[in-house]
């Protein structure tokens, strides 16, 4: 009687080739494709034991939310100052909206020297584009594109970049706005949101854009739901449930304190830091006991 | 497992009065998923909106119509605001078996309290009985509350978890959606509402739930329950995802609709199936559409 592959079978050999050809992998490709080398402790053999840690595992210092709205003449981004160490909310001063070029401007949520790193990458490009000193500068779409083929060629070697970035631009009159994550997906919309900004900024993004906001219009939008944010999220326990941990810093908190980046016909911009205002003294919160001990809150 | 030997077999246990549960089956159900391609069906859950604010002369609920079962949609338009009193609601999100029973059940307490004692049920006492009984369930009984209503203390709205843990806010919501409808309440609420303005936010934040959220959709429900003892149940308020206009207007091929007398009768023959039914006539013979 022939042998079938029953499922267990099938399962446990694709898994042994998986495993031999990372193990491959990871000795072919030490160095990374920024000409950063990963420092080797020695282990050089094909398939033998587990050597250091050569790929990222989880991020380490993140940052949370970055919003992004298309406006009438130009596009808008807005983030929050802070760098988050796990539960600590470590560097509360950093700067995670950049402009690259005459056009782009982008911000990213997720591990903070990963973006240090496609900053670098940006920067190079366009540094090239001025060497090249041909007045041709790369436009947002073009780099957009560019950073979505390194996030997926990196993820397919299981080291990605971890982090989910908005890209957002003005050329020749037209407005850019996309979005990438860790794993490659790549899109681009009117509205859009990284991390827990998307499940609390995006439903007041989608229900308050049209189509000829002004800059004003989407500057208060912004902070409006900066400010939700800064309001309703907290420190989340534990991992996320059913989904990718760390994905796009959703391990930290938000902070009061946010940057807003603009790119329209004029060049582009980053703003200085400064505090949004917030309410904290509504007379039901102040007193929702109403005067009892025994009326079921805490 | 033939015959006499009664006690090891299935016929023998069953014949005997075994006192317990028989957990015959946990075994067999925990190695379906494992050891075959079956996977076992998942408990309807209402995956859900639901939200709540308090305005100056009363409380607004409201709750989307959508019920999943897996990520299938099981129901377009369930009924997600329950009574518990006369001046008492609850909206309920989790495992819509779980908040329909926990809710009638309360109801009925509360029903029994009125008649023992004579006066209108209070929003704590729901909320305390509440909580007592998702707290003896450990979190079991997956029910996520938004419980409201007004007594003689005033307007209350109380937000209670499945472990039985319980807050009281002026603006509440629950659910997979509730992310959605509370960005909607911080933007948008005001102390001292006019029902108009409540009625409004409520709808919204329901709005953003049903278009943001997979496991939200179809209707808004809205409950008003007002300080003056008058409450207005506005179910299906908003139905902005009907598709019956869609559904009426694609022609479909005559041949599926066949009219009555289209087939021309060439003789009629009754065999009666029991003595007795020899002048059975069939008076209504309206055709049958699909």
């Amino acid at each position: 009687m022939p042998r079938k592959w029953t499922g267990l079978n099938l399962a446990s050999t694709s898994l042994f080739f998986v495993t031999l050809s990372a193990c491959l992998l990871q000795v072919v490709f030490t160095s990374n494709m920024f000409g950063v080398t990963v420092k080797n402790s020695g282990m050089t053999g094909t398939g033998t034991t587990a050597g250091p840690t050569k790929r990222t595992h989880s991020p380490m210092v993140t940052g949370t939310s970055v919003l992004g709205v298309k406006y009438n003449g130009g596009v808008m981004l807005a983030a929050d100052t802070l760098a988050s160490y796990g539960s600590l909310a470590r560097f509360k001063d950093v700067t995670r909206l950049n402009a690259v070029g005459d056009y782009t401007i982008l911000g990213a949520g997720g591990e903070f020297s990963d973006f240090q790193a496609i900053q670098e990458i940006l920067e190079k490009m366009d540094q090239e584009d001025k060497n090249a000193d041909d007045g041709f500068s790369h436009s947002p779409a073009e780099l957009f594109n560019y950073l979505r083929a390194i996030f997926y060629s990196k993820r397919n070697k299981f080291n990605p970049l971890w982090n989910e970035v908005l890209v957002g631009g003005f050329k020749d009159g037209k407005a850019f706005l996309g979005h990438l994550d860790m794993i490659g997906t790549a899109f681009s919309d009117e509205v859009m949101a990284t991390g827990f900004g998307s499940y609390l900024a995006l439903p007041i993004m989608r229900k308050r854009w049209h189509a000829n906001m002004t800059e004003g219009e989407a500057r208060a939008l912004l902070e409006d739901c900066m400010r939700v944010l800064f309001y309703r999220w907290g420190l989340r326990e534990g991992g996320r449930e059913g989904g990718r941990q760390g994905e796009g810093g959703s391990d930290c908190r938000a902070l009061n304190r946010i940057q807003i980046a603009k790119a329209d016909a004029s060049g582009v911009l980053v703003s200085q830091a400064f505090t949004l205002s917030t309410v904290w003294d509504l007379a039901s919160f102040a007193n929702p006991k109403a005067g009892m001990d025994t009326d079921g809150s805490w | 497992m033939h015959g006499e030997s009664g006690k090891q077999s299935l016929r023998g246990a069953l014949k005997e009065d075994v006192p317990g549960f028989n957990f015959d089956n946990y075994a067999r159900n925990a190695s379906l998923p494992t050891e075959t391609t079956m996977h076992l069906p998942s408990a309807m859950k209402t995956g859900t909106t639901i939200a709540g604010v308090t305005f100056k002369d009363g409380v607004v609920l409201g709750a989307d119509t959508r019920a999943t079962g897996g990520t299938e949609v099981a129901d377009k338009n369930c009924e997600k605001i329950h009574y518990l009193a006369p001046n008492i609601y609850c909206c309920g999100a989790g495992t819509a078996a779980d908040t329909e029973k926990t809710t009638e059940i309360i109801s009925s307490q509360l029903d029994l309290l009125r008649l023992s004692t004579g006066s209108p049920s209070r929003v704590v006492t729901a909320c305390t009985m509440l909580k007592r009984m998702l707290f003896r369930y450990q979190g079991h009984v997956s029910a996520a509350l938004v419980l409201g209503g007004v007594d003689s203390s005033g307007a209350h709205l109380y937000q209670i978890y499945p472990h039985g843990s319980t807050d009281k806010n002026p603006y509440v919501t629950m659910g997979s959606g509730s992310l959605a409808a509370m960005s909607v309440f911080e933007t948008g609420f005001k102390e001292d509402m006019t029902e108009a303005e409540a009625i409004e936010l409520v709808k919204e934040a329901i709005l953003a739930g049903i278009y943001n959220d997979l496991g939200s959709g179809s209707n808004v429900d809205l409950t008003i329950i007002r300080k003056n003892g008058e409450v207005t149940v506005l179910r299906g308020y908003l139905t902005p995802n009907d598709v019956e206009p869609l559904r009426t207007s694609y022609k479909r091929p005559a041949a599926l609709s066949v009219p009555a007398g289209a087939t021309a009768v060439l003789s009629t023959h009754m065999d009666p199936a029991r003595p007795g039914l020899e002048g059975l006539v069939i008076e209504d013979a309206t055709a049958m559409t699909f």
